[in-house]
């Protein structure tokens, strides 16, 4: 089965768990600007919304690649090959949503790899704003709170 | 590791930004935040110095565990010598401010001086300069934020500033950092107005590491489970937030109601975390949009509210239609229940322009009650307060006055007095309701014997937040104890404040202690910071801190004659409730809670006691 991270941003109270647990994975420390998933805070709605890679199937940032360093793994999860990104930013220009980042600390770009399967923001959100779930049902939820409110005005009250 | 081992010094006067090695043998004495920038007080100003004078100083400090994943570690505090109370202060706040100057490189900035002009202070990493801020001088602490993300073209810049009120001298000027969070008490932003400093705006992007990364994961994760399972922090402040208060303390008959002259509010419900959920007339959506987190809290107790866009305060400006911080207990009590209004929005309303201006809405609202009494009383009129009648439950002239006294205008320049300064001079100092100039929170010493003592001896001045005995009084945490009784109180107090000076200290929030006791900061503490971190040691050091807050209050002239309530809550029985018929039996604590803290009957620590913790 295909997992997926799925998003649900009318939960997310903005706290930073999960771009702290990125940081920390990939990084060793906590810091929110080396995180490959950021939560954007709209504080006049007060929404708050975490954004990362949705691993594509056909992944713009891979095509683009010249060096062929974006791989797919076991998960599905589109990972940069250190050994062979160039740091050449191509990636980050072609990627539509913006998910691929450089980091000049290490030269190479790094984008969400769903941690190999166990995806750290998952465990540390307090809310299930984020979940990793089958990718084939990621609107099953939904559709079980519309069914149930079209059931309900069907109903005689 | 956990401490970013350096410290910045600006120097005001000069213009100069210089890094210094942070002295880790305090830090492993004091922790951090709280505990270590008292220390750092302690160590170059002489505690009588003028509160506004250059030879103040003013420190930002984090915790070692700001900027972590710990639940709740984002935060700082501001310490300096307070201009309200005169005695030492310590302004907690949260937002991502601490955090952002933590992943900056920096545990602490100690201001001294005073600057010749407006300036602010920028900050990327090991970058610091002082940069000319008369653009910003005049202008609200929201604007600032704004202007300085735009003026730096980054939307991610933390800025914590003052207003007008902190510029021209308001007593109780806070700091507003993320635009609703503040360092709001004892009037530490009065300081940073007197030093010319207009904001502190940051960048940091170099991370925050610990000792031990594998059981530092395992004791965060065991901490938030804790919190996530507990009743308050799991589902009261999420959902209600700190407004899960408001029926409960009204039935308990401690809501300090038309300046403590009733201890319950019949309107209360209309101005609880019940009603903020309630459908309005209007457009059918309730006061609270969401509710929200601090960096890193797994609580999320922040409200987030809107006011009804037909309400009388905003209909003409749209620039209040927007979502911003709402209403906390405190300050819904203190703009609600002290002044007798019960409707919300104006409430609402007010609680925003005080975070767009940089007030106390705590310390506003009270000394707005003590004015009304006055007011009521015929001792002031109409010619003293440029027409607006101060009549209980008027709600036009909190949101009349509130404006005025950020922006230092009518009436509101004696508003911003404060009620100490304020009752003095119209001959009443009997009707400010405060300890050591800074006026009381949101519970009465009369129907919660524990709270009253905790006021009296707070080092910083009337505050619930540094012996919040009201979770064992009221909500049975760890241990319920009779709120109408005094026996035994001395040492819960006592227990509550050292706990809470080693919890600021290390860089949480105190909400944690509604879950957590001291056992579960430990193992994030030890997992953190380098040597060993035990319990004993962890609230040793609560109690080192408060001993060495006593110091500096005695060395600024302060004595156990400070340590006392308004005769209202001593004299005046409350009238209806659970607690009709009782005053606070303060007379009788207080020797009981000099001794069990190893203090002379004049209060003051004995010899013993300073050198059992390192302070002779
Ligand atoms: S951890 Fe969850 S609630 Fe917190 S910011 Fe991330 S998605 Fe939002």
């Amino acid at each position: 089965m295909q997992k997926s991270l799925h998003i649900n941003p009318d939960n997310c109270t903005g706290c930073y768990q999960c771009v702290l647990a990125c940081s920390d994975e990939h990084g060793g420390d906590f810091n929110p600007m080396k995180s490959r998933i950021q939560v954007f805070r709209f504080e006049d709605e007060g929404r708050y919304v975490p954004y990362t890679c949705t691993q594509c199937d056909e992944a713009w940032c891979q095509k683009s690649c010249p060096t062929d360093a974006i791989k797919i793994d076991a998960n599905g999860a589109k990972v940069i090959e250190d050994a062979l990104c160039v740091g050449c930013k191509v990636c980050t220009i072609a990627c539509p949503f913006g998910t691929v980042n450089y980091n000049a600390d290490s030269g190479k770009v790094i984008k969400c790899d769903l941690c190999g399967g166990d995806p750290a923001c998952v465990k540390a959100c307090p809310t299930d704003a984020i979940t990793f779930i089958n990718a084939d049902t990621t609107g099953f939820d939904k559709m079980r709170a519309w069914a149930a409110k079209t059931d309900a005005g069907t109903q005689s009250a | 590791m956990a401490w970013a081992g350096k410290l910045l010094r600006v120097n005001l006067t000069e213009g100069t930004c210089v890094s210094e090695p942070l002295n880790m043998d305090w830090a492993h004495t004091y922790i951090g935040q709280r505990g270590l920038g008292t220390k750092y007080l302690m160590e170059e100003i002489d505690p009588m110095v003028d509160p506004l004078s250059p030879e103040n100083k003013m420190i930002m400090a984090t915790g070692p565990l700001t900027g972590t994943n710990a639940s709740t570690a984002g935060r700082y505090s501001v310490i300096t010598k307070g201009e309200l109370t005169g005695a030492i202060a310590c302004s907690n706040s949260g937002g991502f401010f601490g955090n952002e100057l933590k992943n900056a490189g920096w545990d602490m900035i100690i201001f001294e001086g005073k600057s010749p002009k407006p300036v602010y202070l920028f900050i990327q990493d090991d970058d610091a300069q002082l940069i000319d801020a008369s653009d910003f001088w005049g202008k609200s602490c929201w604007d600032t934020e704004e202007g300085l993300k735009a003026k730096h073209g980054d939307e991610f810049i933390r800025v914590a500033s003052i207003g007008v009120s902190g510029e021209k001298g308001v007593k109780y000027a806070c700091i507003i950092n993320d635009m609703d969070r503040a360092a709001g008490r004892s009037g530490v932003g009065t300081v940073m107005g007197s030093k010319n400093l207009k904001a502190v705006a940051l960048r940091g992007t170099l991370g925050v590491k610990v000792k031990d990364r594998e059981a530092f994961a395992t004791a965060v994760a065991a901490g938030k489970a804790v919190l996530a399972e507990n009743p308050v922090t799991g589902q009261g402040l999420p959902t209600y937030g700190t407004q899960v208060l408001m029926n409960v303390i009204n039935e308990s008959g401690a809501l300090p109601t038309h300046n403590h002259q009733d201890v319950q509010f019949d309107g209360a419900h209309d101005i609880s975390g019940e009603a903020m959920h309630e459908p309005r007339k209007s457009d059918g959506k309730p006061n609270l949009v969401s509710n929200a987190a601090c960096f890193a809290c797994t609580i999320a107790c922040q409200r987030v509210s809107t006011i009804d866009r037909t309400h009388y305060t905003v209909k003409d400006r749209p620039e209040y239609h927007k979502a911003s911080g709402g209403l906390e207990y405190e300050a819904a009590w203190s703009l609600g229940a002290a002044t007798g209004v019960n409707d919300l929005d104006a409430l609402t309303f007010a609680n925003f322009i005080c975070n767009e201006h940089g007030i106390d809405p705590i310390t506003f609202g009270a000394t707005l009650a003590a004015a009304m009494e006055m007011y009521e009383e015929g001792i002031i009129d109409d010619k003293i307060t440029g027409g607006v009648k101060l009549t209980w439950g008027n709600a036009e002239a909190l949101t009349t006055m509130v404006e005025q006294t950020c922006l230092v205008e009518g009436f509101g320049v004696e508003l911003g007095l404060g009620s100490k300064r304020l009752c003095e001079k119209y001959g009443h100092p009997e009707l400010s309701m405060a300890v050591k100039g800074q006026e009381f929170p949101a519970y009465d010493g009369r129907g919660i014997q524990g709270i009253g003592l905790a006021y009296a001896t707070s080092n910083r001045g009337a505050c619930h937040l540094r012996g919040y005995t009201i979770a064992s009084e009221i909500l049975g945490i760890p241990e319920k104890t009779d709120p109408l009784e005094s026996d035994g109180k001395a040492g819960l107090v006592k227990a509550f404040q050292d706990a809470t000076a080693a919890f600021d200290s290390a860089g949480v929030c105190i909400f944690t202690t509604f879950a957590w006791t001291a056992d579960d900061l430990t193992p994030q503490m030890d997992a953190a910071c380098e040597g060993e971190w035990t319990t004993e040691r962890l609230l040793e050091i609560g109690e080192r801190i408060w001993n060495m807050e006593r110091q500096f209050n005695l060395a600024a002239g302060l004595t156990a004659a400070d340590d006392t309530l308004p005769k209202r809550l001593l004299k005046d029985a409350a009238k209806t409730g659970p607690a009709k018929g009782k005053v606070s039996e303060l007379g009788k604590m207080l020797p009981e809670y000099y001794e069990a803290r190893g203090w002379s009957a004049e209060g003051v620590p004995t010899a013993e006691t300073l050198e059992r913790f390192g302070l002779s």
